[in-house]
């Protein structure tokens, strides 16, 4: 099952890079994730790993996923090396007017699960296509308030 | 010797029946029961497969975590809190109040629960009464890592560095009356606390709610399962008697039932280090005091928080 969700942000892309790409700041914006912790070196970039659980339905699902593809600002993609079978992508365009075009994609399932499994996948989608949702509005929401609260912060030291 | 004495005082009654007669019918009838249930119990032991630590299949519990989730959070709509309060790694012995008869709704939602959040890469054993390994149906529990509940089994599989849930309330408290549903009993047992000292490891109390209203039960049936012998053939000290779905009354429970749909709710404790909190050489009627009334508080709490039976 694949569930994606989109927004854009008002802001350069590198800045939402630098958030989408370090694992610290995940539970900040990443609705329905219990952990998202640092699972082995190195803990940003190709090959990090990090062990992530979503709460969904009576669960705490996830497991261990390894970052697969890290394409800075623009791509980041993970998949899962134990627990449920996931694959997820955060991927950011630069769009004119100092706009970011942002998505955010999970596919999930468990191989082998036959039937129950393919009936829980369709029963969860709502839930996960929610978390996926509120994840980016999240990010959205946090980029810009962070950028906006630099421009104070800057507005502030040239007054001062 | 019996039987040529009473075959010796056979005299007609006022019914026409010889006494005697009856009484040694009686007797060989009550011998030929005892026989059967010996037999049965025999047959049982004979079917109780020795505990091998590696039939926990790790593929196989993942495949059905679906199945799980899909009973976990359609029918139960369980929920387990505290699940970090679990040392993330080495052996560990969580110790649980039993509910629910023999469907135990809490312990597929707390397998479910532990296999999600910790994978199933961690071995994870639970204890079961013999009856239950030994039915044909249920086999494929040994694949979840269910092994008959004894000192040895529990042994190896605490020293063989996996999580091990028992439920030292057993089928005693499993099968408690209705009313008493928000009671923790386990009976006096403390086997498992001499465990956890003998293999040094932490233990972890699991609480949890709801499981006592999926059927009403009545009585534990504890004079029935005297009267039949159970509790010297089967290791039963019970023969419960509720109202469940399908049978309407179900004596025994023997072929399970429908569980009704009500929630579950999961509290997982702090660990405790016994010799930490109770010195090098705890007491251990002081340590089951500190456990259940830790566990009866946080069943309370929970009981408090739920406005409705079953529907929590």
């Amino acid at each position: 099952m694949r569930v994606s969700a989109s927004a854009r942000v008002t802001a350069p892309i590198e800045r939402v890079w630098s958030i989408v790409s370090d694992p610290e700041r995940a539970l900040h914006y990443m609705s329905g994730v219990t952990r998202w912790e640092v699972a082995s070196e190195p803990s940003i970039g190709l090959s990090a790993k990090y062990r992530v659980l979503f709460r969904v339905g009576s669960a705490e699902i996830g497991g261990v996923v390894e970052v697969v593809e890290f394409s800075p600002p623009c791509e980041l993609a993970w998949t899962s090396l134990t627990g449920i079978d996931q694959r997820g992508r955060w991927r950011l365009r630069e769009l004119p007017a100092g706009l970011t075009g942002v998505e955010l994609r999970l596919a999930y399932g468990v191989a082998g699960s036959g039937l129950s499994g393919w009936l829980a996948e369709r029963i969860a989608a709502p839930t996960v296509r929610g978390h996926v949702r509120g994840s980016v509005q999240q990010l959205a929401r946090l980029v810009e308030y962070e950028q906006l609260r630099d421009r104070a912060a800057a507005r502030r030291a040239a007054a001062g | 010797m019996a039987r040529a004495q009473t075959a010796g005082n056979s005299q007609p009654n006022g019914n026409g029946t010889v006494p005697g007669r009856e009484a040694w019918q009686e007797g060989r009838w009550a011998g030929a029961l005892g026989r059967a249930l010996r037999a049965a119990s025999d047959l049982l032991t004979r079917r109780i497969p020795r505990a091998d630590l590696d039939e926990r299949d790790p593929d196989f519990i993942r495949e059905r975590l679906p199945l799980m989730w899909l009973v976990a959070s359609i029918w139960y709509r369980g929920e387990v809190r505290g699940l970090g309060n679990i040392p993330d790694s080495g052996p560990v012995l969580l110790v649980g109040n039993h509910s629910g008869g023999n469907m135990t709704p809490d312990t597929i939602v707390f397998t479910l629960a532990f296999s999600t959040y910790f994978g199933v890469e961690r071995t994870f054993y639970q204890l079961a009464h013999n009856l239950v390994l030994a039915m044909p149906a249920l086999g494929w529990l040994r694949k979840f890592g269910t092994v008959a509940a004894s000192p040895s089994n529990a042994r190896r599989a605490l020293e063989s560095g996996a999580a091990l849930l028992v439920y030292p309330g057993g089928d005693y408290e499993v099968h408690r009356p209705s009313r008493e549903r928000n009671r923790i009993d386990l009976d006096g047992r403390k086997g498992f606390i001499r465990l956890a000292l003998e293999q040094d490891v932490p233990i972890v109390p699991v609480v949890s709610i709801g499981g006592q209203e999926t059927a009403l039960f009545l009585s534990r049936g504890e004079r029935l399962a005297h009267l039949l012998a159970l509790d010297r053939l089967f290791r039963l000290k019970v023969l419960p008697i509720s109202i469940a779905l399908p049978w309407g009354l179900n004596v025994g429970d023997f072929l399970g039932h429908i569980p009704l749909p009500a929630k579950i709710t999961i509290e997982t404790l702090p660990p405790i280090d016994l010799r930490l909190q109770f010195g090098p050489d705890p007491d251990l009627d002081e340590v089951y005091e500190h456990i259940t009334r830790l566990m009866q508080q946080t069943l309370d709490a929970l009981a408090a928080e739920r406005r409705l039976p079953v529907l929590g």
